[in-house]
């Protein structure tokens, strides 16, 4: 250690803010970018889980846009 | 040596490799980062000059070599997007620039709180500081860019021109220390020499180099495998790949 005690530890001869500022922002970024990262990740996943979960059954189903324009083309027609 | 080319490129085969090597790589970053920073702040000797602010080091280095070292990397992957139109390369171009934006910015940030005891500035339009502030501009265009533009090719094409275009500023990053007077202090470690510092104090800080190498790995997998999900959604492979984990 090269520090005789806890508290020289923590005030680095008065250059302890510096020091620990910089290693709390840095740990607090890296650590978000990675929990950032994560989460998009596993909401990306879900979101294809969704989409290939209602295709699952039909082969083509929901994910395919379904003939409504030229139904409700006919319908206004009328 | 085309068939290895052409595997490459393929996003499946990417995703599959990937998903193996991620664990390795973060357990790496963790060990290396997690002794390299520990040994650094509390085991290393005092500097005999700047005391223990010089302790800053053990983060600023490495995020500052990745910040370029990144770029350089986006930059070689911008070339083979531009002529051989891998999407591969696109991909990882997109995933990592959000990365380098904040390890550029850590960077600056810890190089101005360092600056504060040492120099007594917390900033000075010197070259080193402002051809770094450059490179977060940089990133964050290239950023912009790639969200303004819709159509996903061109959007790859501009991305790509923009980040090339850019590469001009990393040699004016590395010998800026040299081919003017700044404040900052020359490269801490050089290929070609021994350290001018102890190993007590070189080998805590290449092994947060070295830490921090993997975990942009794990990230650059991470946000890789995210894009290609979100592009490819609809393929066969895919969708046998989330079915595959919803029932496992």
């Amino acid at each position: 250690m090269a520090f005789d005690s806890f508290t020289a530890f923590i005030l680095m001869d008065g250059h302890g803010p510096y020091v620990w500022v910089c290693y709390g922002v840095f740990v607090v970024l890296i650590a978000g970018m990675m929990l950032w990262s994560w989460r998009r990740h596993r909401a990306v996943l879900q979101a294809c889980r969704r989409v290939h979960e209602t295709t699952d059954e039909s082969g083509r189903g929901s994910a395919q846009p379904a003939p409504a324009t030229f139904t409700r083309v006919k319908v206004s027609q009328d | 040596m085309w068939q290895i080319f052409h595997k490459l490129g393929s996003p499946k085969w990417f995703f599959g490799i990937a998903t193996r090597l991620m664990p390795w790589l973060l357990a790496g970053a963790l060990a290396l980062l997690a002794v390299g920073l520990v040994w650094g702040l509390a085991f290393a000797p005092k500097d005999y000059l700047q005391g223990n602010s010089y302790r800053i080091i053990f983060i600023h280095v490495p995020s500052a070599f990745l910040a370029q070292s990144v770029y350089i990397m986006m930059a070689t992957a911008g070339v083979v997007t531009l002529v051989w139109r891998m999407k591969l390369a696109d991909v990882f171009v997109k995933a990592v620039a959000p990365v380098g934006l904040v390890l550029t910015f850590l960077a600056l940030f810890t190089g101005a709180v360092w600056g504060k005891p040492t120099w007594g500035t917390w900033w000075i339009w010197d070259a080193r500081l402002t051809s770094m502030l450059i490179l977060l501009f940089l990133y964050g265009g290239a950023i912009a860019l790639d969200r303004a533009i819709n159509d996903e090719k061109s959007a790859a094409r501009a991305v790509a021109v923009l980040v090339l275009v850019g590469v001009v500023n990393i040699p004016i990053i590395k010998y800026s220390v040299e081919w003017w007077n700044t404040l900052h202090q020359p490269a801490t470690f050089k290929l070609t020499e021994k350290p001018s510092m102890p190993a007590e104090m070189w080998v805590p800080l290449l092994l947060s180099v070295l830490g921090l190498y993997l975990l942009f790995g794990w990230l650059a997998c991470l946000r890789m495998q995210t894009e290609i999900l979100a592009r490819e959604q609809r393929t066969r492979w895919v969708k046998e790949h989330v079915l595959a984990r919803r029932a496992g």
